[in-house]
């Protein structure tokens, strides 16, 4: 970090032996590697954001526009495979968890410091891969994210490389999980009870007990894709007596639980957000910790609503069906109690409150939406469609990326000590908030109308919303690189940022800004919850 | 909690967290092998008898042995007998490693009567013998896999009993890597029954 100087406020970013890169690459301090995370993750969002764009682009206009049909495939399934496996599933868990879950249960790094360590390893070297892969063999990979067989154990492209990327990086996540449950257990403060651990951290802790959970069998799911590749075992393949149904099943027993290692961190930063700038304290504080584990319990046991349309028995249909209208209480329950934190609350609008509002109208739209994709009448009519593209961008951009942002907007001038300008901050929020809605609401209504996804082309008669949402993704964007540019400039450059200006209560609130190398220089006595801050009624 | 302290119990609880990941991924093959055992009973059950049942049992004793050696060098090194633990440890290994010869005599057998994945004598045969015969070597596998692992992770752990890095008061590490090492065992107590035994 050669701006070091314009950091200037010491603390962790001083205080440490070696300098240049291997003061980072090889640091076992969760700050930097929260960091060091947080960069990764932002700069795979922003290469996703960029294939996001070339993908619309080409939908401007019926017929061959910018690209190839093969070329089309490939930008689908690498924009999927970079924002699901590099962007969302470590986002705001590893980075975010990194730099604030250790701190806020009062403790001077995570449990396993070393393995953290190796955690961002993994993720590296799986990130290399997965980029590797896009440029060698027979090309970059065209299956979808998804990698369905039959067609990803017989495409020619480099879809093995790919897998063991995406592989690795499912040993990156389980590890930091092992580490977050271990920490929470292991390393809380005297006086910090189950019950006063923020929520945030909560949130967390239900994460990683998915990640530990569920990984695992996304793991055996890739490695039979390369073996199936590789030696031809058959398992999938109809001919030979497998079942292609089957490899659905083990991805999606695994990936819809991954669905919630996307957004319930999202759902813990909300949490932690909406008391701080509505002046009150949590409304529900033991319903919203609780919701958590509900949620990561309940949404353990749905993965079939993704496969209603492939030949599952009615009664399956039938009990799936019912299982996900079950998630959706406790994720209801949360946003009923952050409505209520914020009744007759003195609400301040800055920034990461903005973001946090914008993601429960977001998230709530796109919760909605599933319900029409749980019931499997009205998934079998939308199934496919583009109406699932915007379902899961409403949940995962609208919530998880607008949760990412409200975090980057609340926590990292803690750890900078500077500031990131309001005004930008948002006209930068209004301009993605519209052009976010502006696309994908338009492409519910194209789905609901029947047109398909993954497709290159498409009838004249989609073409006018066609072109509304690619100029939506145009605003969006614009709102995109506004934010992530003032955030930038803000941090190395902006104002002072010391104290607590937010008026925060967890722990992250009470040390030196930014913290020094081992967050606290005695260790601290927990005395009361994480929301009983000044001006909230409590003295 | 302060962090200079080493906390034994935080270090067993995330390597038990981490084995249970472990079971789940071989959970995932068990998941496929009783939906094609469902499927096809008739076929595994042939192609169970087509497995020798003599290497199996070997097998399984070998590391059961290993097991009851792993499990022993952890009270060697907590009464501070480093000589014991060292040779206690050296046979858990020396099993691994007979574990290891065993099966590449099994499966060269196998590849010598043209049974091996993809190979044209399971093409032409019925599809459940094939789907069984890539299970078994998916399987074994797998935890062949694990077993080498686990044998290089002994192996260190030797290392730094002889060090003087694991001791009798700081040896949660080899408490661990033997716990490792039962998960091996453990996952070896379902396969054979499942691919030797069934029917
Ligand atoms: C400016 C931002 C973005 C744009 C313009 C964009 C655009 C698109 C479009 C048009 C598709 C449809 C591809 C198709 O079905 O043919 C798509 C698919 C997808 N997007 Fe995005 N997206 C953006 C951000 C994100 C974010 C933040 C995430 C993850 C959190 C994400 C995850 C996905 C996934 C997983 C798919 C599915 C790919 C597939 O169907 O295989 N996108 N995106
Ligand atoms: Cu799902």
């Amino acid at each position: 970090m050669s701006q070091d100087t314009a950091i200037g406020q010491g603390g962790f970013w001083r205080d440490t032996g070696r300098t240049g890169i291997g003061s980072w690459i090889f640091s076992t301090d969760h700050k930097r590697i929260g960091l060091m995370y947080l960069y990764c993750v932002l700069g795979f969002f922003l290469v996703g954001v960029s294939l996001g764009l070339l993908i619309r682009l080409e939908l401007i206009a019926p017929g061959p526009t910018i690209v190839t049909a093969q070329t089309y495939n490939a930008l689908f399934t690498v924009h999927g495979v970079v924002m699901i496996f590099l962007f969302i599933i470590p986002g705001i868990p590893a980075s975010f968890g990194n730099l604030v879950l250790p701190i806020q249960l009062g403790a001077r790094d995570v449990a396993f410091p070393r393995v953290n360590l190796l955690s961002w390893w993994l993720y590296a070297i799986g990130a290399v891969i997965v980029l590797v892969s896009l440029f060698t063999g027979g090309g970059a990979p065209d299956t979808g994210w998804t990698f369905y067989v039959p067609f990803s154990a017989r495409t020619t492209t480099n879809v093995s490389l790919a897998v063991f990327g995406v592989f690795v990086l499912g040993f990156s996540s389980i590890l930091t999980g092992i580490n977050f449950i271990t920490t929470i257990h292991r390393m809380r403060a005297p006086g910090m009870t189950w019950t006063r651990i923020p929520l945030f951290a909560w949130s967390l802790y239900a994460t990683a007990w998915v990640q530990v959970l569920a990984t695992p069998i996304i793991a055996i799911t890739l490695l039979l894709v390369i073996t199936e590749r590789i030696l031809g075992l058959g398992l999938f393949d109809p001919t030979r007596g497998g079942d292609p149904v089957m490899y659905q099943h083990m991805f999606w027993i695994y990936s819809h639980p991954a669905v919630y290692i996307m957004i319930l961190p999202g759902m813990g930063v909300i949490s932690d957000i909406i008391p701080v700038f509505s002046r009150k304290p949590i409304f529900g504080y033991k319903m919203i910790a609780f919701s958590s584990l509900a949620i990561a319990a309940a949404g353990s046991a749905v993965w079939g609503h993704h496969m209603y349309t492939s030949g599952m028995s009615d009664l399956g249909i039938l009990v799936f069906s019912f299982l996900t209208f079950i998630v959706a209480i406790p994720s209801a329950i949360k946003v009923f109690n952050w409505v209520s934190t914020m009744y007759k609350g003195s609400i301040s609008l800055e920034a990461p409150m903005l973001f946090a509002l914008s993601f429960i109208l977001l998230f709530s739209i796109g919760g909605l939406s599933g319900l029409i994709l749980g019931a499997a009448a009205t998934d079998i009519h939308v199934h496919d469609t583009h109406f699932v593209v915007g379902h899961f961008h409403y949940v995962m951009f609208g919530g998880t990326g607008f949760a990412f942002f409200a975090a980057a907007h609340y926590w990292l001038p803690k750890y900078y000590g500077r500031r990131y300008k309001e005004k930008p901050a948002i006209v930068g929020w209004i301009l993605m908030f519209v052009g976010f809605n502006v696309m994908y609401f338009t492409m519910q209504v194209l789905g609901m109308e029947g047109m398909p996804r993954r497709y290159y082309d498409y009838l004249p008669e989609f073409a006018r919303l066609n072109l509304v949402a690619t100029v939506g993704s145009w605003i969006l964007v614009a709102g995109i690189i506004i934010v992530v540019w003032n955030l930038w400039r803000g941090l190395f450059r902006g104002e002072p940022f010391t104290g607590n200006p937010w008026g925060g209560a967890t722990l992250e609130w009470s040390i030196a800004t930014p913290p020094p190398t081992e967050n606290f220089d005695e260790d601290p006595v927990v005395t009361h919850g994480p929301y009983e801050f000044k001006g909230a009624g409590v003295p | 909690m302060s962090h200079q302290e080493k906390d034994s119990f935080g270090a067993k609880l995330g390597m038990w967290l981490f084995l249970f990941t472990e079971m789940l991924l071989f959970g995932g093959v068990f998941i496929l092998y009783s939906v094609y055992l469902n499927r096809y009973p008739k076929e595994f059950g042939l192609g169970g008898h087509q497995l020798d049942l003599v290497f199996g049992a070997t097998n399984t004793v070998v590391l059961l042995t290993s097991s009851l050696f792993a499990a022993m060098s952890v009270t060697a090194i907590k009464r501070g007998a480093k000589r014991l633990t060292l040779g206690l440890l050296s046979v858990t290994i020396g099993c691994a490693l007979v574990f290891l010869c065993i099966k590449y005599l099994e499966w060269s057998a196998k590849f010598h009567h043209g049974i091996y994945p993809n190979s044209p004598k399971l093409i032409a045969g019925p599809p459940g013998e094939s789907i069984f015969f890539s299970l078994y070597y998916l399987t074994t596998g797998l935890h062949g896999i694990h077993v080498v692992i686990g044998g290089i992770l002994m192996t260190w752990t030797a290392v730094m009993v002889q060090k003087g890095i694991l001791n009798s008061t700081d040896n949660v590490t080899l408490e661990n890597v033997t716990l490792y090492w039962h998960l091996v065992d453990l996952v070896w107590i379902f396969i054979f029954p499942l691919y030797y035994l069934i029917l």
